[in-house]
């Protein structure tokens, strides 16, 4: 199967790899997925408490070319939006930068979850109710 | 000099050696002749032809060329044994027992074997991928009429111990198939001191043509016979009809009598390889050989590297062409059933790359396989959050983790 030249890029050249401190209270976590399905992502936020803005995204992934560039690709849209902006993030969006294919689908809604999951740690540190 | 990508899948298919494409050329054309046509030269040459490529191939294995039955290839042959078993020795009984690490064209055909009533036991092997002969023994009944095990897996390269599962055999007096198709022109095969009744194999595994394999039947002690899967003008014994493929026949015989001149030494050349290849491979930090060890094809290796995932990996290698037991590329996401029934954790079952080394493999190309891998595995595992984890002493089977 060809990968499209966008995952080539960001499995070649991946943004924001890390790990931020999950014990910060501004720091949301979002681990997702499963070994034994062959993908686990994870993605964080470091939220400005404030302003409600995303200042920093980082992420770590086991998996394959299209879930790296996923979750590759959501840290990059994620950084300067707010908390709410985030929410929006729609798998269909990373599905059309990427250009994945049907089977690549699922790598899309991985990162979608795993935003979501990140967001709403962070809401429930923050003393908010989880969003749906 | 090497030229990209490094092809290391040799179990999956060889490049045709020269000699071998040399040999076929004239059937194409100046020899195109029917070797069912009697009445005429064209036909005649062409007989002869596949005469002279039985004989190769039924040498290399130690059968009578009258034993030789050509097919399509492997899946065909293990087709035709095991439901052509199935239909002949209908009136003895009804059951079969085979291996849940077989090709699938062993056992999708055993499942056809099921929906028509027949009776399958699947045999699962040990962590090592060999099977346990007190396991076999046992599940012989009354009804039993065949045994098919592979000769030579072909993901793990595990060499089954086949003489001692002939002898299980022939003491319960049941049919023994092995789909040798890994095995034959690597490892000397010898269907008369191994006591084989049965064995499927192809050319396109042994530096010969695609689309040409075939069903090693015995004649003597015991006469087997096979019930045909295609109907039509009675060809090969009246076991398999349609046309023989001369030309890929022709060629399919070259490769044999290479394989024959050739085996030690290619053997021991890629022996050694592949064993440079795993110990340098395996110096890599949790990284865990697949399959025994001390009972294997020369020239394959199975090596799993924990918390990085297969077709990840095979991105991160793009210079070299190999084969991975991750499916993420299915729908399914279901890693190799062979290393699952190994009882392989699924993670480690996707963490697994297959090298298969060949007649061309050089020494330049393993170095560069060996560097290509290395960087590949500690990059991933940078941004591997499963490798973190374990470095930060987790428990990964302690965690719930979300699954889709």
């Amino acid at each position: 199967m060809a990968y499209s030249e966008k995952v080539i890029d960001h499995y070649s050249n991946p943004r924001n790899i890390g790990t931020l401190n999950k014990d910060e209270n501004n720091v949301g976590t979002g681990l997702v997925g499963a070994p034994e399905c062959g993908d686990v992502m994870r993605l964080q936020i470091q939220v400005n408490e404030e302003s409600g803005i995303i200042e920093d995204a980082k992420f770590k992934t086991f998996g394959c070319g299209s879930a790296i560039a996923s979750s590759s690709l959501a840290t990059e849209w994620l950084k300067g939006k707010t908390v709410q902006e985030a929410m929006e993030i729609d798998n269909m969006a990373i599905v059309e930068e990427l250009a994945l294919p049907p089977v690549k689908i699922h790598c899309s809604v991985l990162a979608e979850d795993a935003i979501k999951t990140a967001i709403n740690d962070y809401r429930s540190k923050q003393g908010l109710e989880a969003i749906v | 000099m090497l030229s990209f990508p490094i092809y290391l899948d040799n179990n999956a298919t060889t490049p045709m050696d020269p000699r071998v494409l040399e040999s076929m050329l004239p059937y194409f054309n100046s020899k195109f002749g029917n070797a069912a046509s009697r009445n005429h030269s064209f036909g005649w040459t062409a007989e002869e032809a596949v005469d002279y490529a039985r004989e190769q191939v039924a040498k290399l294995i130690n059968a009578n060329p009258k034993e030789i039955i050509f097919t399509s290839g492997a899946t065909e042959a293990d087709n035709l044994a095991i439901k052509g078993v199935y239909e002949m020795y209908a009136r003895k009984g009804n059951h079969i027992i085979t291996v849940n690490t077989e090709h699938k064209a062993v056992l999708d055909s055993c499942k056809h074997i099921e929906k028509m009533g027949g009776e399958v036991t699947y045999l699962s092997p040990n962590e090592d991928g060999l099977i346990n002969l007190a396991d076999l023994e046992a599940a012989i009944t009354p009804k039993t009429i065949l045994i098919s095990i592979m000769y030579g897996n072909n993901e793990i390269g595990v060499l089954q111990p086949i003489e001692e599962i002939s002898d299980i055999a022939r003491k319960h007096n049941v049919l023994f198939h092995t789909d040798a198709t890994q095995a034959v022109g690597k490892v000397p095969v010898d269907v008369m001191a191994q006591n084989i009744d049965l064995m499927s194999f192809t050319a396109h595994k042994m530096y010969g043509p695609k689309g040409v394999g075939a069903l090693y039947v015995r004649r003597k002690n015991p006469r087997v016979k096979v019930t045909s899967q295609l109907d039509g003008g009675g060809h090969e014994r009246g076991m398999r009809s349609g046309t023989l493929n001369v030309p890929g026949i022709v060629g399919f015989g070259k490769a044999c009598e290479i394989s024959l001149n050739e085996m030690s030494e290619e053997a021991e050349k890629l022996s050694k390889m592949r064993d440079r290849l795993e110990a340098e491979l395996t110096q890599i930090e949790e990284s865990y050989v697949n399959g025994n060890i001390n009972h294997r094809l020369p020239h394959v290796a199975n090596i799993s590297f924990k918390h990085v995932e297969g077709e990840g990996l095979m991105m991160g290698i793009k210079d070299l062409a190999v084969s991975s037991g991750s499916a993420c590329t299915s729908a399914s996401l279901e890693p190799s059933y062979v290393l699952k029934n190994l009882g392989l954790d699924d993670d480690l079952a996707h963490s697994s790359l297959r090298f298969g080394l060949g007649r061309y493999t050089t020494d330049e190309e393993i170095d560069f396989a060996i560097d290509h891998v290395k960087t590949a595995v500690h990059k991933l595992r940078d941004m591997s959050p499963l490798w973190e984890m374990f470095k930060e002493g987790i428990d990964l089977k302690s965690v719930e983790w979300q699954e889709h």
